[in-house]
Order: structure tokens, then C-alpha cells, then sequence
């Protein structure tokens, strides 16, 4: 598979009219041929393996960019570790760039909008970066919707800047037969905040790592996501938060909804570094196994290095609760009904969250038509 | 009769609880049941509504003259069997009003009505809502969470009103309420009370029978009916406490 992309990438790098652009792509396409696609023997990929994909020969659409763009961004696009794995580098060297500016004290009315779909047996690979400068305001709204088995490998940075404030909801909902691979790289300046929604309804194969890092006093953070996998669907959540300086606080809310053959893997990394004081960080993963053939392995890690913190993280994994089940039956909701909509509940707590309306509304009927029998509501 | 309980022996984890309860209920009244803690009374609630945990041991429980045990909690429900919980359980994520024109259109569905729309139900649940003074804000918040333990209890009768059920079985709808909750909850359920359907109020206080006057008085110890009588009786039962009746028969 790394051949048939050696062959592209040859063709791929003559669009590529800047010396800057040319050689940071060729650095990264040696790194991906160096580390190859991740194997079920790599720790972060160990419960996802990523073969289906990586034996695809996926078609790289020509490299479309007007020759200055990358000489005018390239101190934007440097200063991001492509080398953290295979998907990473590959996203680099074939990266399609976009790059979103939200200029100082502006608050942006309309979100930023960017959406996707990438066609059948192709691989695209944007690279978004998002610089909301100091005292700046604006929604991001992500959406994946291949409707077909293509293949997106997505890099989405976003550097919140001083006092910013920046919303992001990011929605996967891939056709069935579709392969997303995402890194979303947050860092956060003094007393912003980042306030992320993610979910995931879509693809055969998902997989979202999100890294976040608080790099100044102040700074606030929301990761919260959803994934709700039917068929074979696998689906995949890697995230760190990093608290490496004082005074910030990151909430976590994962939610799983798992039926019929699918996975979920969910690892939440929360690093609390030694100066970190006043620190609070709060984690949880909760997951509602709706088939006995579904599976999710979840592991929330707090690594703490400092003592004036407040703390806490849970996982669960589990059925429908009996009390809310007995309740809505004595109040006449047959059962397939009223387990439906417990599930359909616990998928909307996160959901809820979703600030503008239309996206929520759209969300809310594709939860009701994955549910066993569809509910009005 | 609307219900007739015969010799009821219940319990739960092979604990008998109820041990050969008698009650007969008909349309138009209101029914106390009280008693001591463990004497039974929430066993009772649950039976009638249908706890999977609980079990029937022997007797008969009859419900317009149909056996109520052989049906499932949702169907009994549907035939005009309400239960207001002690405890109202939260459902995240789901809106009361959701949640309620859920419920509504199934009992429709189940008598061959006409189901109600969104646009139309949140007019009969405005309409429903003033019988328990409830800010229709209610309506969107998930079903009784983050709410205060007096809104859940009025929540639990804004349901009855709506399903406008034929028999209430209110289990300790009194327990947690200051004076002005139970007030609100006391003059709802008198508003519902009429001569098509029948309420039995299990508590362990008198003093929520000052604010819905029942009809019959049914004092439970040790699984057992063990006294009855009028309204008169909770005010005697008050002043003595329930030593005066324990260990005495019918």
C-alpha cells in the first residue's frame, strides 16, 4: 500500500510549485513511508486495527493550490508534529490546506464552516488552520458526510488565542462504508476557552484523536463526544488533555450508544503537569451496550504530577437502568418504546449541548432513525 | 368495583411482605392506606403497578374485574392504572413534554382515539399544567432533572392529570414536601378527584389527609390490614401512633 502511494506522491509533489511546500511535504511523505500505517502492535492503536483501510489502493486527487499559498502560510503551517504516526505524515505530504483567521476582539456571526466528503476510492486530505486571535469569537462547524467509501484524513488545528472563544462541534456521518481518520490540535492562550462537541455516527472505520494543550494561565475547555455505532461499525476516540500550566479547567463527557456487532474504543488521557496547580479537571465515559455482540473498551487515564488539584474521572459500561425503564412502562410506553427513548436520552445529553439549532435538529432525527423503532418526537 | 385486592401475599428476594391483604376500592372514592415503616404500604404501590422485582405469592388483584396481575406494567397503565412514585426517577435527555405526549398518544392509541400532535398536545398540557400551578419552562427541561423534590412530586400529578388515569395510587406523594409544596400537591390531586375515578393515597403522615379528605381509612401493620375505618380514624391513629394498632386484627 505505501508503493501505490509513492508512485502518487511523485505526481502529487509536481503541483506543488513552493521550494518551502515541496520540502516539507517530501519530509513527511518519508516519515509515512518510515512508520507505515499503525499496527494493532502500536499501544495508541492497539484495539483498532486500521488493515481494512491500509490495504485499499486509494486514488490522491492532484494537488490544487495557487503556487504563493504555502509561501504566505508557512509560518502557520510549521510547528505541527506530523511525525505522531503514519496518518499524520501521510495527511502532510498530501495535505490540502485551509487556513482560517479570526482577527483580533472580532466575533464572527456566521460559523466557520467546513465540510467534507470525500468521493468513492479516493483519499482526501485537508489540513485546516484555525487561529482565533486574542479577545476573538467564533463557531467552527466540522461535518464529514462521504456518501460513498471514500477515505478523509483530516488534520484540524485550532490556536485559541488570549481571552478567545471559540465553540467547535465537529460531526462525523459517513455513509456506512466510509473510512475518517481526524487529529484535532488545540492549544489555548490565557483565559479562553474551547468548547467542543464531537460526534460520531458515521463510517465503517472512525477514528478521532484530539490532542489539547493549555499553554497559559486561565484557560477553560469542553471535550465532550458521542458515538453511536450499529452493523460493524468500529469507532475510535484517543484524546489528551494536557494541563501544563495553573489555573485551568478541561470537562470531559463521553457517551457511547453500541448496537448490534459494533466497537468502541475510547482512551482519555488527562495530563496534570507538576506546575499545574489549581488545576480541575473532570472526566467521564459512559457507554450503553445495546446488543450483546457490541463491545467497547474504555480507558480513562488521569496522570497527576501536583497536589492542588481537583480531580475526577469514571467509565462505565452498561445496560439501560431498570427504575427509568419500570418508570416509563407505568406511565403506558410499551417497552421497545420506552427503551428507545431512554437510549435516544442518554444520546441527547450530549447532543442537547448543540447551540445551533438546525445542526441539533438533524442530529436528533438521525439518533431517533438509529434507534430500533423510529420515535415521533 | 374498580379494584378488588383478595388475600395478597407479596414480598420481594423470598421476603413475604404482605401477608393476606384485603381492599376493595370503588369509583368515586379516596382511600388511605397507612401504616408504620415496613408494614408493607410501598410493597403495595408496587405490586399494583407491576415491579419486576416484586413477587405475588398467592391472592388476586382485580381491576374492573379483570385480573391485574397477568398484565405487564405498561399495559396496566394503559387500562388506568397510574402510580405517582415516591422517588420520580430522572430520564436525562428526554423533555417532559416529549416524554408526556409519548405517553398520552399511547393510552389514545390503546382506547382507538385520535393521537394529538406536538402543537396540539402542548395546549392540552398548558391547559393540564394550572392544575398543579406548573411554569410550562417545565415542559422543555428533561424529565425531572435538577428538579427540586417538591417539583418532582408535582410533576408526578401534572402526569396524572394528563393521563387522566381511572385509579392513582399515590406512594408517599407527602414525603419531602414543605408546607407550600404540599399544598400545591394536595389542591392538584383534589382537582383530579371526581366520580369516575378512584385514589389511594398510601402514607405514613396524617397530615396530608388534612388537605385530601379521604373517604376510607386503612391502617397496615405487618403485611396486614389491621383497622379501618373513616376519615376520623387518621386523626385518632395521629394522637395514639401506630403502636395503638400494631398486632391488632380486623
Amino acid at each position: 500500500m505505501e508503493t501505490s502511494f509513492t508512485e502518487q506522491f511523485r505526481q502529487f509533489i509536481e503541483g506543488e510549485k513552493s521550494a518551502g511546500g515541496r520540502e516539507l511535504r517530501e519530509k513527511a511523505f518519508a516519515v509515512f513511508a518510515a512508520l507505515g500505517f499503525p499496527t494493532p502492535n502500536d499501544e495508541d492503536w492497539k484495539y483498532t486495527n486500521v488493515a481494512p483501510l491500509s490495504r485499499e489502493p486509494w486514488v490522491v486527487p492532484p494537488l490544487m493550490l495557487s503556487p504563493s499559498d504555502f509561501d504566505r502560510n508557512e509560518d502557520r503551517i510549521a510547528g505541527f508534529d506530523f511525525g505522531r504516526n503514519g496518518f499524520t505524515a501521510l495527511n502532510m505530504a498530501f495535505a490540502c490546506f485551509s487556513i482560517h483567521v479570526i482577527p483580533k476582539d472580532m466575533a464572527f456571526a456566521e460559523p466557520i464552516k467546513l465540510e467534507y466528503s470525500a468521493a468513492n476510492r479516493m483519499m482526501t486530505s485537508p489540513h485546516v488552520v484555525i487561529i482565533a486571535e486574542a479577545g476573538s469569537k467564533a463557531t467552527i462547524v466540522e461535518s464529514y458526510h462521504a456518501s460513498s467509501s471514500g477515505f478523509t484524513n483530516a488534520v484540524t488545528r485550532v490556536m485559541v488565542g488570549d481571552n478567545a472563544n471559540i465553540t467547535h462541534y465537529r460531526v462525523q456521518r459517513n455513509a456506512p462504508d466510509a473510512f475518517n481518520i481526524g487529529t484535532t490540535d488545540v492549544t489555548l492562550g490565557a483565559g479562553s476557552s474551547y468548547d467542543s462537541t464531537n460526534i460520531n455516527l458515521g463510517g465503517r472505520l472512525s477514528r478521532h484523536d484530539i490532542d489539547l494543550k493549555f499553554t497559559a494561565e486561565g484557560g477553560e475547555a469542553w471535550v465532550d463526544g458521542l458515538y453511536m455505532l450499529g452493523g460493524n461499525q468500529h469507532h475510535d476516540t484517543h484524546s489528551i488533555i494536557d494541563h501544563t500550566v495553573p489555573n485551568c479547567n478541561s470537562h470531559q463527557t463521553y457517551k457511547g450508544v453500541l448496537n448490534d456487532n459494533s466497537r468502541g474504543v475510547f482512551n482519555g488521557k488527562v495530563f496534570v503537569r507538576e506546575n499545574a496547580h489549581g488545576t480541575d479537571a473532570q472526566q467521564s465515559n459512559k457507554n450503553l451496550l445495546l446488543s450483546n455482540d457490541a463491545r467497547v473498551d474504555t480507558k480513562p487515564q488521569l496522570e497527576i504530577f501536583n497536589d492542588d488539584v481537583k480531580c475526577s474521572h469514571g467509565a462505565t459500561v452498561g445496560q439501560l437502568e431498570e427504575e427509568q425503564l419500570f418508570y416509563l412502562l407505568t406511565r403506558g410506553l410499551p417497552e421497545v418504546l420506552a427503551k428507545n427513548l431512554l437510549t435516544y436520552g442518554f444520546a441527547e445529553e450530549v447532543i442537547n449541548k448543540i447551540g445551533i439549532e438546525s445542526i441539533k435538529k438533524e442530529l436528533d432525527v438521525a439518533v431517533l432513525n438509529r434507534l430500533g423503532r423510529p420515535i415521533e418526537l | 368495583m374498580l379494584l378488588e385486592v383478595k388475600d395478597l401475599h407479596a414480598g420481594i428476594e423470598g421476603k413475604e411482605i404482605l401477608k393476606g391483604l384485603n381492599l376493595q376500592v370503588k369509583k368515586g372514592e379516596v382511600h388511605a392506606i397507612m401504616g408504620p415503616n415496613g408494614s408493607g404500604k410501598s410493597t403495595l404501590s408496587k405490586v399494583l403497578a407491576g415491579h419486576p422485582t416484586y413477587e405475588v405469592i398467592s391472592g388476586e388483584v382485580l381491576f374492573e374485574g379483570k385480573n391485574l396481575l397477568e398484565l405487564e406494567p405498561d399495559e396496566r397503565a394503559r387500562e388506568g392504572v397510574f402510580m405517582a412514585f415516591q422517588y420520580p426517577v430522572e430520564v436525562p435527555g428526554v423533555s417532559n413534554s416529549q416524554f408526556l405526549r409519548l405517553a398520552y398518544n399511547q393510552k389514545m392509541l390503546h382506547h382507538g382515539l385520535e393521537e394529538l400532535d406536538p402543537l396540539e398536545f402542548n395546549d392540552y398540557l398548558k391547559e393540564k399544567a394550572k392544575i398543579v400551578d406548573m411554569d410550562p419552562q417545565f415542559f422543555k427541561r428533561s424529565v425531572n432533572e435538577g428538579f427540586s423534590g417538591g417539583e418532582k412530586k408535582r410533576n408526578e400529578i401534572l402526569q396524572m392529570a394528563v393521563l387522566e388515569p381511572k385509579l392513582a395510587v399515590l406512594d408517599e406523594t407527602d414525603s419531602g414536601l414543605d408546607i407550600d409544596a404540599l399544598r400545591i400537591v394536595a389542591e392538584g390531586v383534589n382537582k383530579l378527584r371526581s366520580s369516575e375515578n378512584a385514589i389511594i393515597l398510601v402514607t405514613h403522615y396524617q397530615r396530608l389527609l388534612n388537605y385530601i379528605q379521604p373517604d376510607f381509612v386503612h391502617v397496615l401493620a405487618n403485611g396486614k390490614i389491621v383497622k379501618e375505618g373513616g376519615k376520623e380514624l387518621a386523626l385518632e391513629l395521629e394522637e395514639k401512633g401506630y403502636d395503638w394498632v400494631k398486632g391488632a386484627a380486623v
